[in-house]
Parts: structure tokens; sequence; C-alpha cells
């Protein structure tokens, strides 16, 4: 297939056409219909597409939604309103089919398992044969540069190594969508770059899809294809920005002129997010209304 | 700085020595004990005389200055004379020491069978409850209040009633046992972080992977709390359930005799309540034991103090 093994362009206008996820009409409202607690629109109708081996991130204030949106993405909670497709099928149906890989804030490695072992985990579940297991996981540490320490316990790495046996683990079942929620929100800055780095290598070698949630600036334009800039209370996508940097990332990127013009493009796309007035947007919110008008209400 | 010194002296030391150290702390506090409790009889207990002290020749009289009925001999008697309870012979020739820890054996059975019982049936039902939410609703009350029931009124029913032979004693150990390991298994199958749940579920990993890699596991610091709890609760529920049941080879046949000669040979009773407390302390100790190996490779949690 030569269209998977081309990078999608960031410049086609109507999101890439091989979608590996769609968002359409996605809302979210916690609380309200059983009358307990106040009712929280935590989403409004967020249309978004996401490309094979894309890399977007999800950049937002705080309760803007973007964690919650990975989850919906993801299948972990299931939206108020609006469908959610990967790979061509129902979110949930991806889940069960193990198309995710999933890595959070926190590592949430298992303390009783080695770092090979909690690596073996997913495909434990899968049911993947020991023989195969142990192969797969020595070439996942290997590949997050980890393989000397496959035998010691997760509470004996540091921060960044925990987290590194995250993402090997979230890539053992070599899943088409990583969905990584602030992976490195609770790194030391200097630890944080060099993750963007390594993990810049990992997704150029894996041509995985990544779906990143992050609330630094510097960090989504490095790592991202695209950067959507969410605004909060309702959450919605005020802004898409396509990164043109060139593909390779590297430490000179972060030198780049072009780099800070987009790290400028993203930070005052957060400072005023309803001055957006990008015809790609509009649009898809036109669109979006019009769908919700013709669904009507009680979807 | 004084505690990072502190620290690495400590931890430079060998193992063996610092294992020793709980068990001096232990004796020097057994001596204390020994040593006020003697020194109370001194002053305020009932008059005391030896006429050949250890066989040694010398007479040694003792006419306690004060006087309280609280220290007389039949309330608190000589600790040697509670030594001599342990070595004297009894009708049958044997040293009591010898009779008591034959009695301990027997009582350790029931315990152990009902400590099984017990912690089988409180993680099945642990299991059961974290399941089925209606069930939790239901029972846990029911499982709460069986626990205000006292035991002595308990085991009649259960030892009499079933006319179960000793496995009635074993069944009112288990009694007892259960609900620590209920409590905690609920706690620690939900104590495991939420995250860890997300990442199980995002994998599509059902209830039974969810239990077998996360719960389970995860509880495990929680359970081996509860394990110690319940060895000790065991050993009680096993000599409870000796009263009723007309076994008399049990530490709880032993105390039902001993109290009815007690204003004979008061000593015999608080021999046979040494023993007791010793069998429950071997007991929890046991427990230690299977726990440090269990969790050896698990983060020091001292919370629970797992591996402190």
């Amino acid at each position: 297939m030569t269209a998977s093994s081309t990078p999608w362009s960031p410049g086609s206008p109507g999101g890439p056409d091989d979608a590996v996820v769609r968002l359409s009409g996605v809302s979210m409202v916690f609380g309200g219909d059983s009358g307990a607690g106040r009712r929280v629109e935590a989403l409004r109708d967020i249309d978004l597409s996401v490309g094979r081996a894309e890399f977007v991130s999800l950049i937002g204030p705080s309760g803007c939604g973007k964690s919650t949106l990975l989850r919906i993405v993801g299948d972990l909670i299931a939206p108020s309103a609006g469908t959610v497709t990967v790979n061509d099928k129902p979110a949930r149906r991806a889940r069960l089919d193990r198309d995710y890989g999933m890595v959070f804030q926190a590592p949430v490695l298992f303390d009783w398992r080695t770092v090979q072992k909690n690596v073996e985990l997913p495909l434990e579940i899968t049911g993947v044969p020991s023989r195969q297991r142990e192969a797969r996981a020595r070439e996942m540490l290997e590949l997050v540069e980890l393989s000397d320490f496959a035998t010691q316990r997760p509470w004996q790495l540091s921060g960044g190594m925990q987290q590194r046996v995250a993402i090997a683990r979230a890539l053992a079942l070599d899943p088409s969508i990583l969905l990584m929620d602030e992976p490195f929100g609770a790194l030391d800055e200097m630890t944080r770059e060099r993750m963007n780095l390594e993990l810049h290598r990992i997704w150029a070698r894996t041509r995985t899809t990544v779906i990143f949630v992050t609330h630094s600036i510097p960090e989504a334009v490095f790592l991202s294809t695209r950067v959507a800039v969410m605004s909060a209370r309702p959450g919605r996508i005020s802004k898409i920005i396509p990164i043109d940097l060139p593909r390779d990332r590297n430490v000179e990127t972060r030198e780049m002129e072009r780099y800070f013009q987009l790290v400028t493009q993203v930070r005052e796309a957060l400072r005023a997010p309803d001055s957006d007035t990008s015809p790609e947007t509009s649009e898809r919110q036109d669109a979006a209304l019009a769908r919700a008008r013709a669904e009507g209400p009680g979807q | 700085m004084a505690v990072t010194a502190a620290t690495a002296r400590r931890s430079s030391r060998p193992a063996s020595v610092r294992s020793l150290r709980p068990i001096v702390g232990f004796a020097a506090v057994v001596v204390v004990l020994v040593a006020v409790w003697e020194i109370a009889k001194w002053l305020a207990g009932d008059p005391w005389r030896f006429d050949s002290f250890l066989g040694t020749g010398i007479r040694i009289h003792h006419t306690p200055p004060f006087h309280l009925i609280q220290l007389s001999d039949i309330n608190l008697p000589h600790m040697w004379d509670v030594v001599g309870a342990f070595t004297t012979p009894d009708a049958a020739g044997e040293p009591g020491i010898a009779t008591l820890i034959g009695s301990a054996l027997f009582t350790l059975r029931g315990a152990v069978v009902g400590f099984a019982l017990g912690a089988s049936f409180g993680l099945a039902l642990a299991v059961l409850l974290v399941h089925v939410r209606i069930l939790e609703r239901a029972l846990v009350p029911l499982v709460v209040a069986s626990q205000t029931i006292p035991i002595v009124a308990l085991a009649p029913i259960i030892v009499v009633g079933l006319q179960a032979d000793w496995f009635g004693i074993a069944i009112v150990a288990s009694y007892l046992t259960f609900f620590p390991v209920t409590v905690a298994a609920i706690r620690g199958m939900r104590a495991a972080d939420p995250r860890a749940f997300e990442l199980l579920r995002s994998y599509a990993a059902g209830r039974r992977e969810i239990l077998a890699k996360l719960r389970w596991p995860a509880s495990f610091p929680y359970l081996f709390t509860a394990f110690k709890i319940s060895a000790t609760a065991s050993i009680v529920g096993a000599i409870v359930g000796e009263l009723p049941s007309g076994f008399r080879e049990g530490l709880g046949g032993r105390i039902l005799l001993a109290m009815q000669y007690y204003t004979l040979s008061p000593a015999d009773l608080w021999a046979t309540v040494i023993v007791a407390a010793g069998l429950g302390i071997a007991a929890f100790l046991a427990v230690v034991a299977v726990e440090r190996y269990a969790l050896r490779d698990q983060r020091a949690l001292d919370a629970t103090g797992a591996a402190s």
C-alpha cells in the first residue's frame, strides 16, 4: 500500500482520507440527568480526524477536557453524544480488538512484576504463548533502550525510565493507535526533553498513530504533525495548527526559526481561543451544527 | 545528615544481627515485666519463705511491708510457682510443660484448620462481594452483625449443635478468622490505582483476568495484615470452641480444669495462659515469615509493616 507508506501531508484541508480515528459531534456532559451534582459540560461538539502515522497533540488549559477526550477515543468512557470511529469501527469494537495502547501520566507499573513481566502483561492477557511473549517484551525493551533493566523491579527505576517501560508495554501489542495522557507531565524539564526525543524516535520507527495530551507547548510542537488547541468551558477544539516542520525531528529542530514561530502560534491560539477564524475549524463547526440539527435532540 | 548517617550505619550491619534485634527487644520486655511483677509482690504480696533456696540451704524469709489483696498469691502467683507448674511432673509423670505443649498442638490443629477454612471462605466471599455490588449491599451488614454475636454464645451452638467433633472447634475458629480477611480483601482488591483498571480495560481484559493480574496481587499487603489478625484470632477461636466440646486435650480443656482448681494451684492457670499466648505469638510470626517471603520483591510498605 503506497498510501499508508507516504506520510499524510498536513496541508490537506479535509483531514486525511485514511483516518485511523474519526470523531464527529462528540460531546460529554457529566452529571445532569440524574439530578445529583452540578451538570458539567466537559466537551462540546468535537470533530477531529487523525490519519495513519500522524502525531496529534491535544493542548489546552486544565479543565478543557483533553484527557476526557482521550478517554472517549479509548472507549474508557462513553460520550454523551457523537460518534467515535477507530479503524472504521466503533471505539468499543476497536478496544475489544486491542487496537489501543495507553500511556498515562503515571507509569502505572505493577510493583509485583519485573520490568520484563510488566511489558509482557498485555501479551499475557491476549493469550500470547510465553516464548513469543518474552521475545516481544525483549524487543520492546530494546526499543526503549532498557534491555539491561529487564529483571529489575519498576520501583528501582527512575521516573523517566518507568515511563519508558510504560511506553514499551503500550507498544507490545503493536497497537494501531497510541493514546498518551500527559505521559511526561511528572518529569523534570531535562528528562522531558530527552523523553521527547526518545518518543519521536520510537514513533518514527514504529509508525504508530499517536494522540498525545499535553500542557507543554514546546513538547506539542516538537512532537506533533498537528496540534489541536482546546479551550475550556465547554471544552472544544478552537484551532488546529499543522506543524510543518521536517518530519524527522532532532535536537536542532528546537533551534529552528519555524519551530519558534509555531510555538508562538500555539501560544497565541491558547491565549485567544475565541478569536479563531480558521476557515477549516469554522467549516467543521458549521457542519457539526447542521448535523446536530438534523439529528435533533435526544441523540 | 544525621538521618543519612544513621541509616547507613544500620544497613551496614549484617542481616543476622538485625533479625535478632526484635527477639532481644522481646526478651527485654519479658524480663522487665517479670521484674515489675516480683517487685510488686515483694512490696505488697503475701509473705514468703524458702527454707533452702535452690537447694543451697540458704533460708530466705520475707514479709512485704505493705499488703494488697490484688497481689496475693491467689491473684498473682510468684513467677517461680508459674515456672514450677511447667517443671512439676503431673499425674502421668510428665513435666507440666510437656503436657501443655501437647495441649497446644491439639489446639493448634483446630486453629490451623479453622484458619484455612476461614481465610478461604473470607477470600471467596470478598471476591463475590467485589464483583456483585448488589450482594455487597445485602450481605455486608449481615457479615458485620455476625461478628457482634459473642463467640462464647455461638460456640456451643456450633460445636454441640453440629456434633462435628473436633471439626466443630475448627469451625468456631474459622468464624473468628474470616471477617478480617473479607474486610481486608475487599479493600485490597479495590485499592489498586484506578488507572491500572483503565489500563487493563484498554487491553479488553475480562473480569477473571483483572482479578488474577491486578486485584489479587494488589490485595496481598492488605491480606497479610488481615492474616496476622486472623492467625491469633483462630487460636482464640479454637480455645473457645473447645470449652463446650467435651474435648479436654487442648488448651481450652486445660483452662477449664485449671479454673476449677484455681484456688488450690493458681500457677497452673497462669502457665496455661502463657502457653496460649505463646501459641498466638507463634501463629502471628508464622504469618510474618510467609509474608516476608511472599512480598520479598515488593517495595517496603510502612503502613502494613509488610517489609519494614
